[in-house]
């Protein structure tokens, strides 16, 4: 089985962010960027969907120079090589500029299988893998947590609201978003870091894959939320904060 | 004809509680443009539904009624919005931001040209679209540009339910043309995982396990706290994804809705998905290190500080309390 991933790489889960001059996105000079939580997700599912029944995983990610070492990180978990869409005008494309990208590097691979993950951690839109189904003309299903390969395609696992589940059988060649948790991620070892280096690594510009990038959703302003509520934080060491919450929970709020 | 379109989504034979919420938002952006507001609803029948949804101030209700649509597929459910939207020609569609319409919505847009603006919070004049980005840390303002219908999610609980106007809508039906070939996918009914033994949404009090506690040996630390507060323990998806505490115990979208009278959220940075499942809280008390974590714009109490340190001495506290 032929497997693309499409990967992200996105500003680290606990990087102080701050709003850029523009107020149009946020400041990304000092930022330390990581692989996306479900994009991980996705490898793993194709890492061991090749374990059990051969072919190939490649990566797949669209942006600036900096995602190189999130490429090499997904290279020495086992990726047999990746396609690197060199794009720096990422952040101002929509979902569907973002896909266009995307269907038009896969398009020529002719895969059998697509992953990705269910949703990025900084834009949080849900949307690359589903439109790229559409894009590529393909079958889909999102919020995977399990895949099993059958005779006449697949059997795939997908998250409900509130602790409910569905099985939906899907031909292939077909599209999966993936939701983290459904299998244990693996780590790169040494070995895999080495073998990393001499893996193939194609670099496509977004101009080469001729795909139009006005956006139809257009991100006018980015800001800082407005508190849902006054908290009261309360202030001093451990032990006098601890005191004071819990007579505020006592007196004030009356909920203990 | 321009017009706002609000898509139902049927839950148990009924229209659900967050399409009323969508209602809700259709009529706030009819406000906004002075468009008229009306809904669909999708299935093999009905009829009960349409009799349901009629009952707001929507001016039309259509039913959206064929036989391959018994059982949502993104395919089946795509083609028939998509002849129904180049039939009606509408300047909105407003969804409820579901798992469901998380799973075809962004390929009907796409089909269409369009892009979904998902899992909006707010509106302002424009009309500009807020939803949340950075997990919550940031608020994006989106705008719809260019020409065809502006395709708009609602997250859950942006809007009460109960904000959806009364009136009475005239019920209509639309036939759209589907092949059995057409549809890929084949749903199974839908089962629950694990038998739920924790019932976390009936719980007075609970206290909940985020990423800050990093080591699953420390989970004891937040036990004892629930132990003294008479408390449940529950966690956010990664603690669960992690198997550090059993998936039944997971809060948010994903696991269990809570309305406790007090949460007290213990290194949880607050990702929407974890916020959606506890606004029915009446007192939130968040324990984080880093000030700017979005719990903190839903508590109503907060210690910034090492939890490592701060839940001991809360036990300790609630202990003396108690005696």
């Amino acid at each position: 089985m032929k497997i693309i991933v499409a990967i992200k790489q996105v500003p680290e889960r606990d990087a102080q962010v701050r709003i850029d001059a523009a107020g149009k996105w946020i400041e990304e000079s000092g930022l330390q960027y990581a692989l996306n939580e479900s994009d991980a997700y996705a490898l793993e599912e194709a890492l061991q969907l090749k374990e059990k029944h051969g072919g190939e995983v490649v990566v797949l990610t669209a942006g600036p120079e900096r995602v190189g070492p999130t490429i090499r990180e997904a290279l020495a978990k086992g990726a047999d090589r990746a396609i690197h869409i060199d794009c720096a005008d990422l952040g101002s494309r929509d979902a569907l500029g973002v896909a266009k990208l995307l269907a038009a590097a896969v398009k020529p691979e002719n895969p059998d299988l697509v992953l990705t993950g269910l949703q990025s951690d900084d834009l949080g839109q849900g949307q690359t893998g589903v439109i790229l189904a559409e894009l590529l003309g393909l079958p889909h299903s999102s919020l995977i947590l399990h895949v099993e390969k059958t005779d006449s395609g697949l059997t795939v696992k997908r998250e409900l609201e509130e602790g409910w589940f569905r099985t939906i059988e899907l031909p292939l060649p077909a599209v999966l978003t993936i939701q983290s948790g459904g299998n244990k991620l693996r780590y790169a070892t040494l070995m895999g870091i080495k073998r990393a280096k001499t893996k193939e690594v194609r670099t496509v510009t977004a101009a080469e894959l001729a795909v139009d990038s006005a956006p139809v959703a257009v991100l006018e302003r980015v800001a800082l939320p407005q508190k849902q509520k006054s908290t009261q934080i309360l202030p001093g060491n451990p032990k006098e904060a601890a005191a004071a919450l819990v007579e505020k929970l006592k007196f004030e709020a009356r909920v203990l | 004809m321009s017009a706002i379109w609000v898509v139902m989504e049927e839950r148990d034979g009924r229209a659900s509680r967050i399409s009323f919420e969508a209602v809700a938002a259709g009529q706030k952006l009819a406000a906004l443009t002075g468009l008229v507001v009306n809904a669909v609803v999708i299935g093999a029948q009905t009829e009960a539904l349409a009799a349901e949804v009629a009952a707001k101030a929507l001016a039309k209700v259509v039913r959206l009624e064929h036989a391959l649509l018994a059982a949502y597929t993104a395919d089946g459910f795509t083609l028939a919005l998509q002849q129904f939207i180049e039939a009606e020609k509408p300047d909105y569609v407003i969804f409820p931001h579901t798992y469901q319409v998380r799973d075809y919505a962004p390929k009907l847009a796409a089909r269409l040209g369009q892009v979904l603006i998902g899992d909006v919070t707010g509106f302002a004049e424009g009309p500009i679209f807020v939803r949340q980005l950075m997990q919550g840390r940031l608020n994006g303002s989106y705008r719809h540009s260019g020409n065809g219908p502006c395709f708009v999610s609602v997250q859950a609980g942006a809007l009460r339910a109960d904000e959806a106007q009364a009136g009475a809508a005239a019920i209509s039906a639309f036939t759209p043309t589907i092949e059995p070939v057409q549809i890929r996918t084949k749903p199974s009914e839908r089962f629950r995982g694990a038998a739920q033994t924790v019932d976390l949404g009936s719980a007075q009090m609970i206290v909940g396990v985020g990423r800050g506690i990093k080591d699953p040996a420390n989970i004891p630390i937040a036990q004892e706290l629930a132990t003294a507060l008479g408390a449940e323990l529950g966690a956010s998806r990664p603690i669960c994804d992690n198997g550090w505490l059993p998936m039944e115990r997971q809060i948010g979208s994903s696991g269990q809705t809570i309305s406790p009278k007090l949460y007290l959220a213990v290194g949880i940075s607050g990702a929407i998905q974890h916020l959606v499942g506890i606004k029915g809280s009446q007192c939130v008390v968040a324990i984080n290190k880093d000030p700017d974590a979005p719990i903190f714009e839903v508590a109503d109490y907060g210690i910034v500080g090492d939890l490592m340190e701060v839940v001991p001495a809360l036990t300790e506290a609630v202990k003396a309390a108690k005696q």
